[in-house]
């Protein structure tokens, strides 16, 4: 056995270092937002919707886990906790999003729509006021849900017993049909509006378990990084890393089977109006990032967590988790920055169309939101338990599977 | 062959699975090699002890590389070699409508050569096998844990194995005839 590692004190110094870098990304990120507005709008809405996957995961996961059950839920529902509790401040991350929808959305511009029959037709779902409030009403649902979750959790660990386990399980079961509805429309509404002449309606549910894989690829690299902690490590046998593993191995596939599944639908029935969409994501950089996120985001990872000795292994694991993490960003820029590089599908208005997809803010958006988040997240975790997991019992272990 | 001992091997049995993983470490460390176990659950840390090990993932994973490449190569020829039709412009070799079932295929042939190669590795069915000879083993399926050591174990002596089984804790050490 190596040295035990306090994770909670490293943990506090992620969480310092954290605040501090997320601090400098907002600042050069606000910068942007008054230098190049429409490029920082664009950049920000990345941002946002690669660090809400985590505590819209967690929350998800966590309920899946309630009506579930299972071992692998409890090795990470302190994790999953602690993420969904940064949800409001995610309503606040929003602020820039609402601020630029000028910017950011050619529905919003009333000459457009004027001019254009779709979305004419579209109008009473695609408006600004109901974009706002549908915004809020999502907010509201995944923070009143995250809120009810901690609530009887708590009393669940002050030994509330079966009666809190019941009421956590009766508030899952509704509460996930609400989050992927809500989800669902979220995705509608921020990302495949930017091209609101295109749709499909598995949209939603790609970005559901683009979410789930990003949720368990941070508690898995998480658990590796707690693995020689004394309170986390003692607890987490290699049959919870093997479970984990065989999860995160689950949503590989998934995303590769919606992902395939929208695309055969798309190209099949060969529409004008459909494959614009796929079009602009397959020439040049786009295709070829294509092509790495076929290779990357599913090749590798399905061929490597094939093995039993890789899903078991915490380090392992945690690398691949932490390489998925990246690919999850890469993956999100592919699905929603080639909808900057092209003006209103030929058309030639509003400002700012001629500008390349791309922007130094990214990373500065990335860096700000994620370190805020991280931090916040960090926050959380204090002063709780880091796992639910129960000592470790012969009997207990024997029985598992 | 005539067997070099007149009994197939030893059987103990135990009240739980914590007592049976304590005597198959136990004789696994005095070096026996060729055992067995039989639990009511399945017991990954005995399996593990004992040593087991199988081939039968990767012939599994044989088996899903062959079905992809049947079922990709069956439409490609169908439609590129054998019979190309004109489908809507689409090029002779259109891959993605060929995935779906090229992925059906791959799990097809993955399952059957898993369950093939499951018989085939562990020699079911078998009608006659010598561990049933001992009336107490019906219990294995119900609330008891057995350890056998086999006669084939190159340490395996009718005297000494017996007295170390005795020392195992054992409910009851039995003989196993052929």
């Amino acid at each position: 056995m190596s040295a035990h590692v306090d994770f909670r004190q490293r943990l506090e110094g992620w969480r310092k270092l954290s605040f501090g870098v997320g601090a400098l990304g907002l600042a050069a990120s606000a910068w942007a937002w008054s230098t190049e507005p429409t490029a920082f709008a664009r950049m920000w809405l990345i941002a946002f919707l690669y660090w809400i996957a985590l505590p819209l995961g967690s929350l998800a996961l966590s309920m899946l886990h309630y009506l579930t059950g299972g071992a692998w839920g409890l090795a990470i529902q302190r994790w999953m906790q602690a993420a969904m509790r940064t949800l409001p401040l995610f309503a606040l991350l929003f602020v820039p999003i609402a601020l630029g929808m000028h910017e950011l959305y050619e529905w919003t511009h009333a000459d457009v729509v004027a001019n254009d029959e779709l979305l004419a037709h579209k109008a009473p779902y695609l408006n600004s006021t109901g974009f706002l409030a549908r915004a809020a009403l999502f907010f509201a649902i995944w923070i009143g849900l995250s809120l009810l979750l901690a609530a009887n959790a708590r009393k669940h660990d002050q030994g509330g017993g079966e009666a809190a386990l019941g009421r956590l399980r009766t508030i899952s079961g509704p509460g996930l049909a609400l989050y992927f509805l809500a989800m669902s429309f979220a995705a509608f509404d921020w990302s495949m509006s930017l091209e609101p002449h295109w749709f499909s309606t598995i949209y939603g549910v790609v970005f559901i378990l683009g979410q789930g894989l990003s949720t368990l690829a941070f508690t898995i690299l998480l658990s590796s990084c707690a693995v020689r902690d004394a309170e986390v490590g003692s607890r987490l046998q290699p049959s919870h890393v093997h479970d984990l593993g065989k999860l995160m191995f689950a949503f590989v596939l998934l995303w590769a089977y919606v992902n395939y599944s929208q695309f055969v639908i798309i190209w099949s029935a060969n529409l004008a109006e459909e494959t614009p969409w796929y079009l602009r994501r397959t020439v040049g950089a786009w295709g070829a990032l294509a092509l790495v996120l076929i290779a990357l985001h599913f090749a590798l990872p399905f061929l490597v967590l094939l093995s039993k000795g890789v899903k078991r292994n915490p380090r392992v694991l945690g690398a691949i988790a932490g390489f998925m993490l990246l690919m999850r960003l890469a993956d999100l820029v592919w699905y929603v920055a080639p909808a900057f590089a092209h003006g209103a599908e030929g058309a030639d208005h509003g400002g700012g169309h001629a500008q390349s997809p791309l922007h130094w803010s990214l990373i500065t958006s990335f860096v700000g939101i994620g370190g805020l988040w991280f931090g916040a997240f960090a926050s959380a975790l204090r002063s709780r338990p880091l796992t639910s997991l129960p000592e470790p019992d012969p009997r207990a272990a024997a029985a598992h599977h | 062959m005539k067997p070099k001992f007149p009994i197939y091997g030893y059987l103990a049995e135990f009240h739980d699975g914590d007592e049976l993983l304590a005597a198959a470490k136990r004789s696994r460390a005095e070096g026996f090699t060729v055992m067995e176990a039989y639990t009511p659950v399945p017991m990954e840390e005995v399996a593990h002890t004992l040593g087991y090990s199988t081939s039968l993932p990767w012939i599994v994973l044989a088996g899903g590389v062959l079905g992809a490449c049947v079922g990709f190569g069956l439409q490609y020829w169908t439609s590129v070699i054998d019979y190309p039709l004109n489908i809507g412009g689409r090029p002779m070799n259109s891959w993605p409508a060929f995935i779906v079932v090229t992925f059906e295929m791959t799990i097809l042939f993955a399952a059957a050569s898993a369950v093939l190669g499951m018989l085939w590795l562990n020699g079911l069915p078998q009608p006659y096998h010598p561990v049933f000879n001992v009336p107490a083993f019906e219990l294995a399926s119900r609330n008891r844990f057995f350890l056998m050591i086999l006669s084939r174990d190159p340490r395996f002596d009718m005297k000494a194995t017996k007295v170390f089984m005795d020392g195992l804790g054992a409910l009851s050490v039995k003989e196993v005839p052929h």
